[in-house]
């Protein structure tokens, strides 16, 4: 009780209390600014990450915990049944695989003779999504790669279905990755129809995302989908993004009211897949997906 | 004494590794909004119990180390956990002869502070979301704080029973 009681004579110290917290304020306001400006401090960012990284691996163990359990008591009869499926969609998705392999040399065939780049095969790595939580004010997820396995910042993340996101945060052993949806998210897209190109930005609502760029008379209708274009660098081309679901042209303004849903499923999936674009930069330039001026750069 | 003070640093860090925990524990849809800022409540409680020990210094590492877990801007919820921590320290005394009731109300004004120094931060950092959303964690933390303070008092006696 002594030292609780001798605590009463904090008082004298208030000032030099005061100073410090104003000097620690200072800081953090000098690292807020050097960390959103640039990535100047991906090095401290990274070093605590490993601090925190036993952590986030405890917080994802009962989910894991249980998928294993589920996993182990299922009964042989579910397996079979489960197995029997896969093996069907395997046959079908090989006899498509096949068709696909003639198409793609056809079509390395027609580019070669229209003198146009070939288009390269991609690694894809694929990642689990951890069962922890991040900033209540984004859309992000945690996965379970880091740089150490090759991820990089800004790196695209798919699901089976489509786009999901990209990395904003590689760790040594997890990263951050921004959906799609997040509310400063923007990623490049073409109408796969007829290669209308335009911007899709997040709205914070997982379902939906906003095209706001399209003026009245542009040739889009609910149903198309939206590839990813590939003309901001970050996402390679082709891949699905989100089919549009509302088109509301007001004839005094400028630009239609367009909203799309993603293609991926956002807030579904365990299993995503990481996929490295042309001419992977790891010391790309910063975090342009906060940024407004990546909308400018690909207009 | 610093034997004791030695003795005492185990317990206070590993309730606020819980804390920290508890932060980026998911949560199902919704009552994610209604996540009580456990890192802050913890400190709250220490510092207002041993100001002399647990104060800004601690607050601003633990507010790091919350940055990068949640993939925040580095810094945010150090300077907002600085804030409260001085805050504080600063009315320790008082707080400490308040009834449950008051000191409750005070927490509430605490965690009100925190979370507008978020909101603040993230309107600079333009991360815009709805005002509302940031009450959430103000009231759930109020609610909490009678539990927390008696969960924490309960560890710091056995502490000085102990010692």
């Amino acid at each position: 009780m002594v030292t609780t009681r001798s605590t009463g004579n904090s008082p004298p110290r208030l000032p030099a209390l005061g100073l410090k917290s104003l000097a620690l304020v200072l800081i953090s306001i000098v690292i807020m600014f050097a960390d959103s400006r640039a990535s100047h401090l991906d090095a401290v960012r990274q070093a605590i990450g490993a601090a925190v990284f036993p952590l986030k691996v405890i917080v994802d163990a009962p989910s894991r915990l249980f998928d294993w359990a589920e996993e182990s008591t299922v009964n042989r009869d579910t397996l079979e049944r489960e197995n029997r499926r896969l093996r069907n969609e395997r046959m079908l998705i090989d006899a498509e695989l096949q068709r696909l392999t003639a198409l793609e040399a056809q079509n390395a065939r027609l580019r070669q003779l229209l003198d146009a780049r070939q288009q390269l095969t991609r690694e894809v790595r694929v990642a689990e999504i951890m069962a922890v939580d991040a900033n209540p004010f984004r859309h992000t997820l945690t996965i379970d790669v880091g740089t150490t396995d090759g991820a990089y910042d800004g790196q695209a993340v798919i699901d089976a279905q489509g786009v999901i996101g990209q990395l904003i945060d590689p760790g040594l052993k997890t990263s951050l990755a921004v959906l799609i949806s997040d509310p400063g998210h923007a990623i490049p897209v073409e109408v796969n129809r007829n290669g209308l190109r335009t911007i899709a930005f997040g709205t914070g609502e997982i379902d939906t995302l906003d095209l706001p760029f399209l003026p009245n008379n542009a040739d889009i209708e609910i149903g198309d989908l939206l590839v990813t274009s590939g003309l901001g660098g970050k996402f390679p081309p082709g891949y699905p993004v989100a089919r549009v679901n509302s088109v509301t042209r007001i004839p005094q303004e400028p630009f239609a009211d367009v909203e799309a849903t993603p293609a991926a499923m956002l807030n579904q999936v365990r299993e995503i897949m990481l996929v490295e674009a042309d001419d992977p930069e790891p010391a790309s330039e910063p975090q342009p997906e906060a940024e407004p001026g990546e909308a400018s750069a690909d207009e | 004494m610093s034997s004791r003070g030695g003795q005492g640093a185990v317990p206070v860090l590993a309730s606020i590794v819980v804390a920290l925990m508890l932060s980026i524990v998911p949560l199902p849809g919704s009552v994610t909004q209604f996540r009580p800022d456990w890192v802050a409540l913890a400190l709250i409680y220490w510092t207002m119990m041993l100001p002399q020990r647990y104060s800004v210094g601690i607050a601003w590492l633990v507010g790091l180390v919350l940055d990068v877990a949640q993939g925040t801007l580095l810094g945010q919820h150090a300077l907002a956990l600085v804030a409260v921590t001085f805050l504080t320290s600063r009315f320790h005394l008082l707080m400490r002869v308040f009834p449950m009731s008051q000191l409750t109300a005070t927490v509430f004004a605490l965690l009100a502070v925190y979370q507008f120094l978020l909101f603040w931060i993230n309107g600079v950092a333009g991360i815009d979301a709805p005002a509302a959303t940031y009450w959430g964690p103000v009231i759930a933390g109020t609610i909490v704080w009678p539990l927390v303070a008696g969960l924490l008092s309960g560890l710091r006696f056995r502490l000085l029973a102990r010692s």
